[in-house]
């Protein structure tokens, strides 16, 4: 098994880092003072095992178990005890290891990973409902929490996307295809190779283009299909 | 009595590798003053959440120092300090010099 260790103490990681050392097949790949950096290490990389920190300055560890749509499987390391039933709640967490970790439990912890099978979450498309949900974007090493019912479009500017809400507007550098990855396909359309909207927010729709607040986005021929197929047209 | 600070959790979790154990005291010779100072900082600044958030960091390593009655007073302390409340901090500072003199030592 693969690991990351994610705790803003050099001394904290070094100690779950000494730990795994002395279990058999568990190997420390990266280590993160932050939960950003780590949830950008998890889109590239496939992890078995994340040791997390809950209080963390800024964006603490339960912010980043609810940042993660697949999160892999995760420990807790805290000082704190009281956060234990809170815990549990998320599907992912198998355990709780509360500071300063004996070698002993440890191996207990080693082993409730190994005979627990976390249960994939639910692709976002195939959610009954979309509203609820939540995606968060990167600006300046902040992340951003945002309603996916408040995002109205999404526009592509070269390395970057334009994220449009029905309040703000965000400059975010990634694509439109990663972004559309994690939208919900029940709510989100591409229409265009620059643009994906938000089904809900049409206000009309003429021949080659739709209203979408105040702003006219166009349709492509090949996406004009996919749209009219959508649209409960009398 | 005073309670002395020790290295038997940081030798029971060595195992026997030296490396590890000169490394880790290494890390907590360089964390514990900066952490210390930076409480200092912010009681003397009157900003009692932020050295709470500091007392947060700080009780862990008397855990690692294997400080039971420290690290349950800094727990406490950690609360009241949360709600503004610092007349524990003569106390809590009697803690860190402890740690500081046993820190020269080894």
């Amino acid at each position: 098994m693969n690991c990351i260790i994610i705790d803003d103490e050099t001394a904290a990681r070094a100690i779950v880092s000494q730990l795994c050392t002395q279990v058999p097949d568990l190997d420390v790949i990266e280590e993160f003072d932050n939960a950003i950096d780590a949830i950008k290490f998890l889109n590239q990389q496939n992890i078995d095992v994340v040791f997390l920190d809950i209080h963390m300055p800024g964006f603490t560890g339960v912010d980043f178990v609810q940042t993660l749509k697949n999160p892999p499987k995760i420990v807790l390391t805290t000082s704190d005890t009281n956060f234990a039933i809170e815990a549990y709640e998320y599907e992912a967490i198998v355990d709780y290891l509360v500071k300063p970790i004996t070698m002993e439990r440890f191996e207990k912890s080693v082993q409730k990973i190994k005979n627990t099978t976390v249960r994939p979450a639910s692709k976002t498309g195939e959610a009954t409902s979309d509203t609820g949900e939540d995606l968060y974007i990167n600006i300046d090493r902040r992340l951003i929490k945002l309603k996916m019912n408040e995002i109205q479009l999404i526009e592509a500017k070269g390395d970057y996307i334009e994220v449009k809400t029905d309040t703000e507007s965000y400059r975010v550098h990634n694509t439109l295809k990663k972004i559309k990855e994690k939208l919900p396909e029940k709510t989100f359309l591409q229409i265009h190779r620059s643009y994906i909207i938000n089904f809900t927010k049409i206000i009309d729709i003429e021949d080659n283009s739709v209203l979408i607040e105040k702003n006219v986005v166009p349709i492509s021929r090949s996406n004009r299909p996919e749209l009219m197929r959508r649209l409960n047209l009398l | 009595m005073e309670e002395c600070p020790n290295l038997s959790y940081v030798q029971t979790l060595a195992a026997g590798d030296t490396d590890f154990e000169q490394r880790f005291i290494q890390i907590i010779k360089e964390e514990f003053p900066d952490e210390a100072t930076l409480y200092l900082s912010h009681i003397r600044h009157d900003e009692p959440r932020a050295a709470a958030e500091i007392v947060h960091k700080l009780k862990h390593k008397f855990n690692i120092l294997s400080m039971e009655k420290a690290y349950a007073f800094a727990v406490e302390y950690e609360e009241q300090l949360q709600i503004g409340d610092m007349k524990h901090d003569l106390d809590f500072r009697k803690i860190l010099d402890t740690i500081t003199r046993y820190l020269k030592t080894i």
